[in-house]
């Protein structure tokens, strides 16, 4: 059986998630929209998944609107605060790491006239909050930043900036958080991040793909993405996905009620494969040593492919990752290692192993068998294979 | 279990070579193989292999089939082994040969590399069609496929004994219908596929265009000369022709004419009627047996095929150059052979075995040389 390491692409759907959504599934088919009685029970079960995740981000249920997944609740997030404030200014403030759904979604705004600005990061990852204040601007509308980062785990100073943001952006100035990678493990408080917008994506935590949820902080506008019925509040159109938002109601809940058992387990077996990778000879560490997702290991393995590594893997029976879920084969370096200062060719040698609540001991010790010794014999054929990489000499 | 990685183009031949793998029960591997950034446009260029598409395909086949399925890069091997010597011929004046170069430096060479180093595996399976025979001596023998029609050999030449011995050809024994059936059957999705045709890193087939774009080619005019020297027309760049060309000469003379001669020098395209175009003599350089060495030293009897699906044609062969292993070999035809197109592939056969062979050197002196029918494009596979 193999083992699944790739905890930051998606989770399995929990037990008790899947029980909640079963009655859902089947007998409670109503629309959520409908005045009858079939109609109440399945808005019964909406109101009650808004009700139980808000509890868990200190918000209030009408604050949260549900979508498809955290690339609807991004996009929704920042292309709709971006054109309610397109009256007072054009300018958008975001970070050079953030995760595509942010980011081609705000380069996708540029096409209309919106500034986005893309801070640099450190070598860890982090941006540097004075980098934040020194961006904003009278005309700045909008700062959209990652809690954490997907690829790296490196966690930003989101209370710090959100402080700058506080004291220096003009009135109207949205902060928008993409808490996607961060959720299974740190405390969501929105009023502690002090953001305005806030995108989760339930299959980060052991909830159903296809849901994810955006927070929309009282008395903040945000043009609707999508046009047709008045669902969510007038923000998402389209009949509701009644059974996933309970779903991701069960996880999220749960996720938030373990947290900290769950970082403290994942934390440990991170860090016993963490010493065995650091230890192997061109093994170095991407993202922040400390502050960082406790369940994520990212890392630059040299002279070599971590594609070929995670193939290997594979074939070997255990699930990673390079680090964002690429499958179409391009050579492209990850932008958030570039833009952490990696060359093309450290890039290229990426590998990233994400441990979830599900993970068991047994697994990590099979793992600390394989992964050091896959990464140690790919990186020996690497070598040889750069040096003759067409065998065009006699195969042994 | 002895691992075979195969190479899933997305069409229905390698897919149906990796069909017949799995079902044997064998540890098999599909990949594809992404090898030039034509890959980046999904449907703008639906007739090419190499299209994204074609990666779902094969994708999707190798779920059919329950084998693990990988994209592999092989961008940078690929530049390396296929499109800078294609570029580069078209500038020298030759015709070049890309898919030979894919088998013996991509597929065979690059992948079955990291096949062997990387990913435990002991051979590379294609869709190819082509036998390998072994010998009782142990060693490995090529030979053309059961479907004479559509046997590949000619493109797989250049396969060392070392690379042959790690190849394997499962439609060797059988018919393209016979394939199609064999897809039918499984219901594999790419049953019903039409040929893939055409260069597949050309989209639109336009080389000249990927000449531009890819060597910085600047095409400048020049002369086009009838057989007698004459100035009969010019020319937008020499690296736009091929030998044997007879359209988009922009020259009407008595007889039909024929690209005869392309020289990159003087930038000069030599003219010549269908009968200058033959030779009994063909020069080949770099030239290699798939059994390591020649049958024999000195001379000895083969038949040669100058394209694809081309007759084979009687003759003698005897190295040209007078060193240990000799590379560069002469052909005499017992007939003549018609456009030998300098930089194509001269292929040696004795019956159904293919022995080896080289790319076809300019003739020495002006007369004869050239390449396929009247087009000028590259053969493929």
């Amino acid at each position: 059986m193999a083992i699944y390491l790739d905890h930051a692409a998606t989770t399995p759907l929990r037990q008790e998630a899947l029980e909640a959504m079963l009655p859902l599934l089947g007998g409670t088919y109503g629309n959520p929209s409908s005045p009858h009685s079939f109609g109440r029970q399945a808005r019964k079960a909406l109101d009650e998944a808004h009700e139980r995740i808000a509890a868990r981000l200190n918000c209030g249920p009408r604050e949260l609107v549900l979508t498809s997944g955290g690339t609807e609740a991004l996009n929704l997030g920042l292309k709709g605060a971006a054109w309610a404030g397109r009256a007072r200014g054009h300018r958008i403030v975001t970070t050079r790491v953030e995760h595509h759904a942010a980011l081609h979604a705000l380069r996708y705004l540029e096409k209309f006239g919106f500034e986005v600005i893309e801070l640099p990061v450190d070598r860890y990852g982090r941006v540097d909050p004075d980098d934040v204040d020194a961006a904003l601007t009278e005309r700045t509308i909008l700062v959209a930043i990652g809690l954490a980062n997907n690829e790296v785990g490196t966690i930003q100073p989101i209370a710090e900036v959100g402080r700058r943001i506080l004291t220096h952006a003009p009135k109207g100035c949205l902060f928008a958080v993409d808490a996607i990678a961060a959720a299974p493990y740190l405390p969501l408080d929105v009023d502690v991040l002090g953001c305005d917008l806030l995108a989760i994506a339930a299959h980060k935590f052991e909830g159903p793909k296809g849901v994810g949820a955006l927070y929309v902080r009282k008395g903040t506008t945000i043009l609707a993405q999508q046009q047709g019925g008045s669902q969510e509040r007038h923000r998402r159109a389209g009949t509701e996905d009644v059974a996933g938002a309970v779903g991701m109601a069960v996880a999220f809940d749960l996720a938030a009620a373990e947290r900290d058992a769950t970082a403290r387990k994942v934390r440990k077996q991170r860090d016993r494969l963490k010493s065995a990778l650091l230890a192997l000879d061109g093994v170095e560490l991407t993202g922040h040593p400390r502050e960082r997702l406790p369940g994520l290991l990212s890392v630059v393995i040299g002279e070599t492919d971590g594609g070929a590594v995670v193939t290997k893997l594979d074939l070997d029976g255990i699930a990673a990752s390079v680090g964002a879920a690429c499958t179409t084969g391009s050579l492209e370096p990850s932008h958030v290692l570039t833009a952490m200062g990696y060359p093309e060719d450290e890039a290229r040698g990426s590998l990233r192993i994400s441990i979830g609540r599900t993970t068991t001991d047994d697994e990590i010790d099979a793992a600390l068998e394989i992964v050091p010794r896959v990464v140690v014999s790919a990186r020996a054929a690497a070598s040889v294979l750069a040096a003759d990489p067409l065998s065009e000499g006699v195969l042994m | 279990m002895t691992r075979t990685i195969v190479a899933m183009s997305g069409g229905v031949d390698s897919s149906v070579a990796a069909a017949l793998l799995a079902q044997a029960g064998e540890d098999v591997v599909g990949v594809w193989m992404r090898l030039h950034d034509v890959a980046d446009s999904v449907s703008e260029f639906k007739k090419s292999c190499c299209s994204l598409d074609a990666a779902e395909d094969a994708r999707r086949v190798a779920g059919q089939l329950g084998i693990p399925f990988y994209i592999l890069n092989l961008e940078r091997e690929f530049a390396r082994g296929v499109l800078e010597p294609f570029l580069a011929a078209y500038q020298e004046g030759r015709t070049p040969s890309p898919c030979i170069d894919c088998n013996s430096f991509v597929k065979f060479g690059a992948l079955l590399g990291q096949a062997r180093r990387l990913y435990d595996a002991e051979f590379v399976a294609t869709g190819h069609y082509a036998r390998r025979v072994t010998r009782s001596d142990g060693r490995a023998e090529l030979h053309r496929a059961k479907d004479g029609d559509k046997d590949q050999t000619y493109f797989l030449y250049g396969l060392r004994q070392d690379q042959l011995a790690a190849s394997r050809f499962p439609l060797g024994e059988l018919t393209k219908p016979e394939v199609r059936e064999v897809a039918r059957s499984l219901g594999l999705a790419t049953a019903e596929k039409p040929e893939s045709q055409g260069i597949c890193f050309v989209p639109g087939g336009d080389y000249r265009e990927a000449l531009r774009e890819r060597a910085g080619w600047n095409p400048k005019p020049g002369a086009i000369v009838d057989a007698d020297g004459t100035r009969v027309g010019d020319h937008a760049g020499s690296a736009g022709f091929t030998v044997g060309q007879r359209g988009g000469l922009g020259v009407a003379l008595g007889a039909p004419r024929y690209v005869s001669r392309i020289d990159p020098i003087s930038n000069t395209i030599t003219l010549g009627r269908r009968e200058d175009l033959e030779t009994t003599t063909i020069e080949l350089s770099t030239v290699s047996f798939v059994d390591g060495g020649p049958p024999s030293a000195d001379e000895f009897r083969a038949e040669v095929r100058i394209r694809h699906r081309g007759e084979p044609i009687a003759g003698t062969v005897r190295p040209a150059e007078s060193r240990a292993r000799p590379r560069r070999w002469i052909v005499e035809t017992d007939s003549p052979v018609w456009a030998a197109a300098p930089g194509q592939a001269a292929v040696l056969y004795d019956g159904e075995r293919c022995l080896g062979g080289g790319r076809i050197e300019p003739a020495a002196t002006a007369s004869a040389t050239s390449s396929s029918t009247s087009s000028a494009t590259a053969a493929v596979a």
